[in-house]
């Protein structure tokens, strides 16, 4: 909202602007902000550690630079809310586990680097289900976040603390990470902007590891604009990853900055609907398909028959490759140790301290895991699982032949009620249904707001996907459709929801 | 495919270095029994000529020149050990008393 005094609404975009030019200085933006925090955060939970001097440390070192006559970047200033998962040097980093509750990294994640060399400001630590497994936030061992629009209501997971924040104006930016919908899906049940970038664009180093072929660092934001900002501050190859994409960052910011589909094919894809999804959901999906003929884009229905598997193939490698990623929490190095009474081995207390560091849903998926692995049973189900991952890529594969990008509803429903689906492991994982195939695949895919489902006035999200290393995509397609909605509406989508 | 029994998930546990206690065996049982029921559904399309694939990148042994470089102090590098001695971690017994 251009002209307004309070500096918590304010987009990402508005906010540098409005430092550089002077008009405020990044102390005051910072304050603002931490005040809002202190006023409304004991009711949404969004964070777990709120790093304040910090904070404050870092906007005045943006304001020096500017009396200096530096030039400031576009994020200068900015405040940010970090995703747990991300190691901060000096600030603790919990993972929402009690596994490494107090721990407090030694280095940063390449990722906190970027965004300190960019001069964003993080405010602090924002809640997730623990080591980035759920959908809810509800896995939390620090306990769950509410969504801004609805406090009995689930923000999405895993990073449910980062959409809240962002749902409820306690920061601008936010970070999130997607390995089977994390960023995506938050996004969507809180009315906000999430992109998970192609596989590889953001560095993984110093991100702790849940599912290391599909996890992807990615910007959080109000606009499709900032998240773009974001996307670019935060891309780029890294030596410290080995899986980091050693090529440039598709121009993002340009593509937002233009946002067009004259011309452009899209694709619906036709297994993105049916049984279980919420009628209001596809309602608001019906209607983004509307206005991007509108505004002409050629709109065609592709099919992927083999996305009707990915759910299943997801639940075997994601816990297959955390049973072995999370073996290092083994109580010697770092974090919790339980046991260790001088009588029992280090193999013991490792079993004792995994018992009462971890919570359900990891136990789950690490055993889960351990048997898809198993000898006897490796082929039935991981073999069986990467061959689905090379058959949903295919599908993928013969789509984008022929359309630009594809689109579908980010979730097949709403944001449900916190404990609705928290003793039914298979209800939570349906929200990922739409999610998981970019994951498997590795490619970018972008979730914004495409209105309120009328039975129930809760955000909806609209899901585009690109190609990998066509990130510029999402965003020319995502600033066309979003500018086109606020149009239609008068303000954006987050202004209807009610104060905290 | 075969359900998984509560034997089943004790061994897993013990591979899984979990100290489950005897309720949580009963509950995990149950449902990672449904679980592994429905994700058992990717067998069926996974024929013989279909190749797998483990990542989404094709990269193979990603080199870089081995140079010494900065890297954590042993102070920084011991700042989380949940103990320590003489600038190690202190871990505790590994080996049986024989």
């Amino acid at each position: 909202m251009p002209g307004t005094t309070d500096l918590t609404k304010l987009t990402a975009a508005e906010t540098a602007a409005r430092i550089a030019s002077g008009e405020v200085t990044a102390v005051q933006v910072t304050e603002a902000h931490l005040d809002r925090i202190a006023a409304v955060d004991e009711k949404v939970h969004a964070f777990l550690h709120v790093d304040r001097e910090g904070a404050l440390a870092q906007a005045r070192a943006v304001d020096d630079k500017r009396a200096r006559g530096e030039k400031l970047g576009p994020l200068a200033g900015v405040p940010l809310a970090l995703k747990d998962i991300f190691t901060t040097k000096g600030v603790p980093t919990t993972v929402g586990s009690k596994i490494l509750e107090g721990w407090i990294p030694p280095y940063d994640a390449t990722l906190t680097q970027r965004l300190k060399a960019a001069d964003v400001v993080i405010l602090g630590k924002t809640n997730m289900d623990e080591f980035a497994m759920g959908s809810s936030t509800e896995n939390s061992a620090y306990g769950p976040t509410g969504n801004p629009w609805d406090l009995t209501r689930i923000p999405g997971g895993s990073g449910g603390g980062s959409s809240a924040a962002l749902a409820s104006y306690q920061a601008p930016l936010a970070i999130g990470t997607d390995t089977g919908g994390s960023i995506r899906q938050p996004a969507a049940v809180t009315g906000t902007v999430g992109v998970k970038p192609t596989y590889g664009a953001v560095s993984r180093y110093g991100m702790v590891a849940f599912s290391s072929s599909l996890d992807q660092g990615g910007p959080c934001a109000r606009t499709v604009l900032d998240a773009a900002l974001l996307h670019e501050a935060i891309a780029g190859h890294d030596p410290l990853d080995s899986t980091s994409i050693d090529a440039p960052v598709p121009s993002v910011v340009a593509a937002a900055r233009e946002g067009d589909v004259a011309g452009l094919r899209i694709g619906v894809v036709k297994e993105f609907s049916g049984e279980g999804y919420q009628a209001g959901v596809m309602q608001r999906f019906n209607e983004s398909v509307e206005l991007l003929r509108e505004l002409g884009a050629e709109v065609v229905e592709v099919s992927c028959p083999s996305f009707d598997r990915a759910l299943a193939a997801y639940y075997l490698i994601a816990p297959s490759e955390c049973s072995s990623n999370l073996a290092r929490f083994d109580a010697m190095r770092y974090g919790l140790r339980v046991g260790d009474d001088g009588t029992r081995s280090a193999e013991d207390v490792t079993a004792l301290t995994r018992e009462a560091g971890f919570g359900d849903e990891v136990k789950r998926r690490i055993m889960l895991g351990t048997y898809a692995l198993s000898s006897g049973y490796y082929d039935a189900y991981y073999g069986s699982a990467q061959k689905v991952r090379t058959l949903i890529a295919r599908d993928f594969e013969r789509a984008f032949a022929s359309v630009d990008v594809l689109i579908s509803p980010t979730t097949p429903t709403t944001a449900f009620p916190i404990g609705e689906r928290a003793d039914d492991p298979l209800a939570m994982y349906l929200a990922d249904l739409c999610t998981i195939p970019s994951n498997l695949a590795g490619n970018a895919a972008m979730s914004l707001p495409c209105g309120l489902a009328p039975e129930d006035g809760l955000p909806v999200g609209l899901q585009i996907i690109a190609p990998a290393m066509a990130d510029d995509r999402l965003y020319r397609v995502g600033a066309a459709v979003e500018a086109a909605f606020v149009d239609r509406w008068g303000h954006h989508l987050l202004e209807e929801a009610p104060a905290l | 495919m075969p359900g998984i029994t509560r034997e089943e998930v004790a061994h897993l546990a013990r591979l899984s270095r979990l100290e489950l206690k005897d309720e949580e065996l009963d509950h995990f049982a149950e449902q990672l029994d449904v679980i592994i029921g429905a994700v058992a559904r990717v067998s069926d399309v996974a024929s013989e000529d279909v190749p797998p694939t483990s990542h989404p990148l094709p990269l193979t042994n990603v080199m870089r020149p081995d140079e010494v470089r900065p890297s954590l102090t042993p102070q920084e590098a011991l700042s989380g050990a949940p103990a320590q001695e003489q600038q190690r971690f202190k871990v505790p017994q590994i080996l049986g008393e024989e």
